[in-house]
């Protein structure tokens, strides 16, 4: 009989699996990249809505552009998507960060994600406080 | 060596004259105004990002002969502008009296320098004899740090570049007057660059916070995918994702400006080009093709000899030996 655990190790990557023959060698090609405004397709009015917005945001404003493109490479890291990842390295190569500069950039990205885990911390402790005995 | 690298073979994007607008742009302006002469490959440093792939090794040297016809073509054609190049310009043996018969045609001068040649033995001299002829410098620093600069130049160039530009702003250079200081920023791989009025705000903070230097302009060049770069970009995988990078790019208003359509360059031996890319790829121009014939020749528009790397020249805002065209 399989426990828990293997179920959640099993079924992933009998998935994986699955994804290899069906599509290639990963989830993930760098190709499909080029295909963003195909999630167009059945939406276009959101999409032209969506881009634009995407558009404006990225414009020089009071942040300059080369302060977004170094903010968007943060967050990519955050949000863990390797697209975003590819095209806002390039894009702060050719807004002329270096990669001392990037590379600061993902500390403070790691530094807010690793923050938020350990203010989750206190409540855990709160629910500690509420559920252990205290000593008299 | 003559690197005849191209990248005419990949069928990956459409060739770049069938991209051109407006054929009226496929041909130069009938009047010059810029002569670019490369006064030979030798280098006393190996850039990574060299379209030229000049260095240490490379023998080809412009002769006094050829150099005499340089000066006849400025004064018969009225050029108004001379822009000397190479390798390092410094270290041809004529280049002292060719810079001062180039001063006196009465046309701007330009040097294009890579600065550290200026602390070599038996070259000191020349920073106060571009100082004293009025001569504007253009200088590569292709980045504001120490590591990226270095990446592409050479272990330590940084630090006597800064020693050098020190040296240059002691004697004139850079502070908005009359001797022009004027550096240059190529990306450090395969991706564009940056912004040039961003990119030169980011390099005068720097410059002056951490070094005390001052230059007038900083120009940003895309890497023309000839030479050591084609090299670097077949070596390292990125040749195709580089060409479709600049072919995406491509702005269809940059083509009138492009830069060949104003210049003509002269390679070591009397040659013409169209510009130093085609001159890095061997490409001669058409029509009337050295130097010492065209000095005399009439003022005629001329077809360019373009090229798929002249995507590189067309890319964003456009790109040219003098910058970006924003």
């Amino acid at each position: 009989m399989r426990t828990i655990i293997e179920e959640n190790v099993f079924y992933p990557i009998k998935f994986i699996s699955m994804k290899v023959n069906v599509l290639g060698d990963a989830y993930y090609d760098p190709n499909d990249l080029a295909k963003f405004s195909e999630i167009g397709e059945f939406a276009p009015d959101l999409w032209q809505k969506f881009i634009g917005y995407y558009a404006s945001v990225f414009e020089e404003g009071d942040l300059t552009a080369r302060e977004k493109v170094i903010v968007a490479l943060a967050v990519a890291h955050t949000v863990q998507c390797p697209y975003c990842i590819d095209a806002y390295t390039q894009s702060c190569l050719e807004h002329g960060v270096n990669a001392a500069q990037m590379t600061e950039a993902i500390h403070v990205a790691a530094a807010i994600r690793g923050g938020a885990t350990l203010i989750h911390g206190v409540q855990m402790k709160n629910i500690i406080n509420k559920l252990e005995m205290k000593n008299e | 060596m003559n690197n005849l690298y191209t990248v005419e073979h990949l069928n990956i994007i459409p060739h770049f004259i069938d991209s051109i607008p407006d054929m009226k742009w496929s041909h130069s302006m009938s009047q010059i105004e810029v002569l670019q002469v490369n006064v030979g490959r030798l280098c006393n440093l190996k850039c990574r990002h060299c379209h030229l792939s000049c260095g240490p090794d490379r023998k080809e040297i412009m002769g006094r002969e050829v150099m005499e016809n340089c000066i006849s073509a400025v004064n018969k054609r009225g050029i108004k502008l001379l822009d000397i190049t190479g390798g390092a310009p410094e270290l041809n043996p004529n280049f002292r009296w060719f810079l001062l018969e180039s001063c006196n045609t009465g046309a701007r001068v330009i040097v294009r320098s890579n600065m550290v040649i200026l602390d070599e033995p038996g070259f000191e001299d020349i920073p106060k004899l571009y100082a004293n002829n009025g001569i504007e410098l253009i200088c590569s620093l292709p980045y504001y740090s120490s590591n990226d600069n270095d990446r592409q130049r050479g272990t330590g160039i940084f630090d006597r570049s800064v020693s050098i530009l020190r040296n240059l702003n002691k004697l004139g250079y850079g502070k908005g007057g009359g001797l022009k200081l004027n550096l240059v920023y190529n990306p450090g791989g395969a991706f564009l660059p940056s912004s040039q009025a961003a990119l030169e705000n980011d390099y005068r903070g720097r410059l002056e916070q951490q070094h005390g230097i001052v230059f007038d302009n900083l120009y940003t060049i895309t890497n023309n995918p000839t030479g050591r770069f084609y090299e670097f970009l077949q070596n390292s995988g990125n040749l195709d994702g580089y060409m479709k990078r600049l072919y995406n790019s491509f702005n269809p208003a940059t083509v009138e400006r492009i830069m060949c359509r104003s210049q003509i360059s002269v390679g070591w031996d009397g040659m013409l080009y169209d510009c130093d890319f085609n001159q890095a790829l061997g490409w001669e121009v058409l029509g009337i093709n050295t130097i010492s014939e065209w000095a005399n020749a009439p003022s005629e528009e001329r077809p360019i000899r373009f090229g798929n790397h002249c995507y590189a020249c067309t890319a964003g805002s456009g790109s040219s030996c003098s910058g970006s065209n924003e």
